[in-house]
């Protein structure tokens, strides 16, 4: 079989992609048809089942969601990469977002974004760290202004953060 | 209640009265309070009859136009021709807000009461509630209390056994400010770029899916259930201010200031007692500088105008600024505003959908002016090119948010102007390394 060759001609897939789209992923999104008048409508819900299940939304994903809702791979990349939320690359077990819009700035977000980069290990605010634990971002608002400083530490929304409750708050994802 | 610290007398709670009790989640705890009352008188009325009295009330939109809202839902359709759509706007991401996450994470049959009289006053069969990607607790709180509200028949084919369906789905954002503008939250549901629309045509008559739509604030919505049990006289007689501005409003409180929260105050409230009495005032040893009063979007007030300012939508104007979504944001003594205005203009360069030329090369290049000034490379020009750009960015583009961009640079510049000069003399270090 000669393969398939891959995205924008650069070599070609040797290792398949496992399909997202069957069993009980399948059924939640075709339970969502009936919400909507259009499937284009499930294209964001259907890029977060892909997320939350392979923690981010590869080349070949971007395909398969392409084919099950009738668009194109390049639509929906267009769609993908417009939204921040989506990781267009592999990050971390653990994917953090701080805070550092005006208001928790004034409060010392910027403080608590180089703690949780120091003890994560991650070296750089977007970077993943060596062991391939966390992955620490910067953020704009996150709608918590009056808790400063909000993370969100994969789905669990942590308030009142200060550099000195960063390693206990670490230690919990492991 | 000033969540998360105790109720302060001088607060009118109504929305946020169970803010804090765990209790009022349920289906049964929101009923055992009161809840659903709104819903089932509403169902014995005309859909004409919601809208006069929601007119008569005075609301106006808690999303940050202060459109009224009752006139908003008289513009759909009488007939139903084709498929109406509720759209309420979960997207809270304006610097400063955090009320609507209240109001769900507290309170979510208060919003899907609202979301339900509202689809029904519309001629609308079904409401998408649009939450932004990062709130995960109140997505938690809102799917169980939907769950609930169907398992109750207060939604789905028959709401309460009035044969009118009514059905509300939650839809998840996916990170982008820009989708909580109302015409780029639709092509956000359509599952395309969230790109706002040039109007006309307003949704009214061709929004989500092509279809007849009205959007509407998370704040608003709640507000619904309450007029509609307690009157529209009632929530008219909300008022300390002028008869414009009726009602109670939320207010997020944040920044520098002893007791940041939530406050629910009658419209017309001074700000003064908002800032020192429910909110504890400066920090000790400090004094306030300046207060953006309706999130990031609106100019910036300076102390004094602050505390001269009346809380409502007339208030504000009157000392040059704007309720916005009244995400109060307070900076004291302490505060480098030009630093400040900086880390704004960057937010808005950020979240810029880049449709308008004016928008995508002005929130980049005020960015980068700043950046030279706090870099101690300012010039006395840079004053004029601020505005200038400023200008060319205000009512030009197909939504605001290159105004909202330009009203902190420009306010900031008038009102803060020896803090720029000092970057520009060299009295002030640098705080940023030359670009
Ligand atoms: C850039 C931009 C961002 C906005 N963000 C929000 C938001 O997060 N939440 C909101 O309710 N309204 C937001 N709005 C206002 C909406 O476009 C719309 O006016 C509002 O949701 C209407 O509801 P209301 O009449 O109940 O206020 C935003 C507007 C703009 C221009
Ligand atoms: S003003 Fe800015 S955000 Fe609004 S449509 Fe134009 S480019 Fe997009
Ligand atoms: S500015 Fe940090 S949560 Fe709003």
């Amino acid at each position: 079989m000669t393969p398939r060759s891959a995205h924008g001609g650069h070599g070609t897939e040797t290792v398949p992609h496992a399909p997202v789209f069957v069993g009980e992923t399948r059924a939640r999104l075709e339970g969502l048809f009936g919400k909507y008048p259009t499937r284009q409508a499930c294209l964001l819900p259907a890029l977060w089942m892909v997320q939350e299940e392979r923690g981010w939304i590869s080349e070949p994903a971007i395909e398969e969601v392409a084919g099950v809702l009738d668009l194109t791979p390049a639509y929906v990349k267009g769609v993908v990469t417009f939204y921040t939320m989506y990781h267009t690359h592999p990050v971390g077990r653990h994917f953090i977002q701080v805070c550092t819009t005006s208001p928790c700035n004034i409060c010392g977000a910027e403080d608590v974004a180089r703690a949780l980069v120091e003890k994560t290990g991650c070296r750089e605010l977007g970077a993943t760290s060596p062991d391939g634990r966390f992955t620490v971002v910067e953020v704009e608002c996150l709608g918590a202004c009056g808790f400063p400083t909000p993370i969100l530490v994969d789905d669990d929304f942590v308030e009142d953060v200060t550099p000195d409750k960063v390693a206990a708050i670490l230690e919990r994802y492991t | 209640m000033g969540y998360p610290h105790p109720s302060h007398p001088k607060e009118t709670v109504v929305l946020s009265k169970y803010f804090g009790d765990a209790g009022a989640r349920s289906f049964d705890g929101w009923v055992q309070r009161g809840g659903y009352e709104g819903l089932r008188k509403a169902l014995g009325m005309s859909r004409e009859a919601i809208v006069e009295e929601v007119k008569a009330s005075g609301l106006r939109g808690r999303g940050g136009a202060g459109f009224p809202t009752g006139l908003k839902w008289s513009f759909m359709p009488k007939d139903v021709a084709k498929p109406h759509y509720l759209v309420c706007n979960a997207d809270e991401s304006e610097p400063g807000t955090f009320k609507d996450r209240e109001i769900m994470r507290w309170t979510p049959h208060a919003l899907i009461e609202g979301c339900a009289i509202a689809a029904y006053a519309i001629g609308s069969e079904r409401c998408y509630i649009y939450i932004r990607g990062e709130f995960t607790e109140p997505w938690r709180v809102m799917s169980a209390a939907v769950g609930e509200a169907y398992a109750a028949g207060a939604l789905g084919e028959s709401a309460f056994g009035s044969g009118r369906r009514i059905d509300v789905v939650l839809h998840r954002g996916a990170g982008a400010y820009i989708c909580g503008e109302e015409t780029g939250m639709m092509n956000s549901l359509e599952g395309k770029r969230g790109n706002p629309r040039i109007k006309p045509p307003f949704p009214a008559v061709s929004g989500v899916f092509g279809m007849p739509t009205t959007v509407n604030n998370v704040e608003t919505l709640a507000a619904v259930p309450h007029i509609l049990v307690r009157g529209a006289e009632w929530y008219k007689g909300l008022c300390l201010g002028n008869p414009k501005s009726t009602g109670t409003k939320l207010i997020s409180v944040c920044g520098h200031i002893q007791r940041p929260g939530n406050y629910e105050v009658t419209m017309g409230t001074p700000v003064k007692d908002i800032l020192y009495e429910m909110a504890g005032g400066p920090r000790p040893g400090r004094t306030f500088k300046a207060v953006i009063p309706g999130g990031s979007s609106v100019p910036i007030m300076t102390r004094e105008e602050a505390e001269e300012a009346l809380f409502d939508y007339e208030g504000i104007v009157a000392k040059g600024s704007m309720l916005g979504s009244a995400g109060m944001i307070v900076m004291d003594d302490t505060t480098d505003m030009v630093y400040q205005i900086w880390r704004l203009a960057r937010f808005y360069a950020h979240e810029s959908c880049a449709q308008c030329t004016q928008c995508r090369e002005g929130t980049a290049w005020t960015t980068k002016v700043l950046e030279r000034i706090l870099s101690g490379k300012g010039k006395q020009e840079d004053f004029q090119l601020l505005l200038d750009l400023s200008e060319q960015m205000t009512g030009k583009t197909i939504c605001v948010l290159s105004d909202s961009c330009a009203a902190p640079v420009v306010s900031g510049i008038q009102k803060f102007r020896s803090e720029f000069e000092a970057y520009m003399t060299g009295s002030r270090q640098p705080s940023m390394a030359a670009v």
